[in-house]
């Protein structure tokens, strides 16, 4: 089986290791990951306000493109995937904007892609009780927070991942992988996004937030499914002195963890490259 | 003082301008306050999301466009995921950032951003942070 992917700018370059464990976790489940013959940036955010139809354009460039390859495209960015399946929505729904966008682009794309995140690839595609039967080296034991942010769930009605209080999806995967998914208030809550450019004291306050709630529930280590979640709970951590309330919290994508428990080969992860390395807490365990 | 709130106080350009960028209708607010509890970054604004709100059924144009609110939202969408009324105060706030940025009033300067984060940073963080603070 293949399946038409959609990297997006980040997991080309800084997110590298998000993007290779994902493709080589895909091998090893019998599927690969076919990525685009041409696409660009998302824009990486959905224009809240509706009369910007010009912040559409780029991600209508994206589907239109995609769509002739195939009719899914998956992503793992949860940004990507926020922008890609509302605009894909909005060029679905509303046939004056299509219109707009259509002309604007030179296409004549009509919405009729499935966006899909590559949560969703392995839940409805392959099924996590086969990604539980691909596990060669269960994580078992390790207390895991499944971050999911908010681009990933909101709104809700666009979305549609899973339930937007009350998630489950990101744990279902970790217990598959042998994990102990760890609940924490602050799963859902936003870890101050772009507003790392320039304002760092608001980000460190709410990724902090965010690593410390995982922290008082138990949590070891804390599973993202987004590189702007990735930049600003590793460089918060760095900020409030290299750790939380005195213990290191790794960070990493849940690809890497996907990755890790498969057998996939550990220098193909990309894990040197995340700040906070998960690998002692493994061998804690005896992993 | 008496003040009235109901449609008749939602008369200025730049209220009626919100509304119309914004797509939403100010009045539908009846101040619950669910938006600014839920909010993760209103402990740094001047005026939360509820507030901001309530100064624009009051017409208050220079308070709100004198506070930081509009440049500290992060778009998260948690206060119109909890609006009992189905309000995104994430839209109105776009709004805001909307007509000062379409007045080509930038709120970051490319120049004075540290070079270790456009060096570092994901890319998506330079291009969000540039469609929400640049024209």
């Amino acid at each position: 089986m293949k399946i038409s992917y959609y990297p997006g700018c980040t997991l080309n370059t800084v997110a590298k290791g998000f993007d290779t464990s994902a493709r080589q976790s895909a091998v090893l489940l019998g599927f690969e990951l076919k990525e685009l013959v041409q696409w660009n940036c998302c824009g990486a955010a959905f224009p809240l306000t509706p009369d910007n139809v010009m912040g559409l354009t780029a991600p209508a460039k994206v589907l239109s493109n995609a769509r002739k390859e195939g009719d899914t495209v998956t992503t793992l960015c949860s940004v990507c995937y926020n922008v890609l399946k509302r605009t894909n929505k909005v060029v679905r729904d509303d046939k004056e904007k299509r219109g707009v966008i259509n002309n604007f682009i030179e296409e004549e794309y009509d919405g009729s892609l499935n966006v899909i995140h590559f949560l969703e690839v392995l839940r409805d595609k392959i099924g996590f009780d086969k990604v539980k039967a691909a596990v060669k080296r269960p994580l078992k034991g390790v207390k895991a927070g499944a971050y999911y942010g908010c681009m990933l769930l909101r709104p809700f009605e666009d979305m549609g991942i899973d339930n937007a209080e009350a998630p489950t999806i990101f744990e279902d995967l970790l217990k598959t992988l042998g994990c102990e998914p760890v609940e924490f208030p602050n799963k859902i809550e936003c870890c101050g996004t772009h507003l790392a450019m320039g304002n760092e004291d608001v980000v460190t306050k709410l990724s902090g937030n965010v690593l410390s709630s995982a922290k008082n529930k138990g949590a070891e280590i804390i599973v993202t499914s987004c590189p702007l979640c990735q930049y600003n709970l590793e460089k918060s951590q760095k900020r409030m002195e290299g750790s939380v309330g005195g213990t290191q919290m790794p960070s990493l994508y849940f690809t890497q963890l996907l990755g890790l428990a498969l057998g996939q080969d550990e220098g193909s992860l990309g894990l040197e490259k995340n700040l906070f390395d998960v690998r002692p807490v493994l061998k804690g365990k005896g992993i | 003082m008496l003040i009235k709130l109901g449609k008749e106080n939602l008369q200025s350009e730049f209220v009626k301008l919100v509304e119309r960028i914004s797509g939403e209708e100010l009045a539908n607010c009846y101040q619950c306050g669910n938006c600014t509890g839920g909010c993760p970054v209103s402990f740094a604004m001047d005026f939360g999301p509820r507030e901001i709100i309530r100064l624009l059924q009051l017409g208050q144009e220079d308070a709100v466009k004198n506070s930081n609110s509009m440049w500290l939202c992060v778009g998260c969408l948690q206060c119109y995921c909890r609006c009992p009324k189905g309000v995104s105060a994430a839209k109105i706030l776009e709004a805001l950032r909307q007509i000062t940025l379409r007045k080509g009033d930038d709120h970051a300067q490319i120049k004075e951003i540290a070079f270790p984060f456009m060096k570092n940073a994901p890319q998506q963080a330079i291009v969000c942070g540039f469609r929400k603070f640049v024209s």
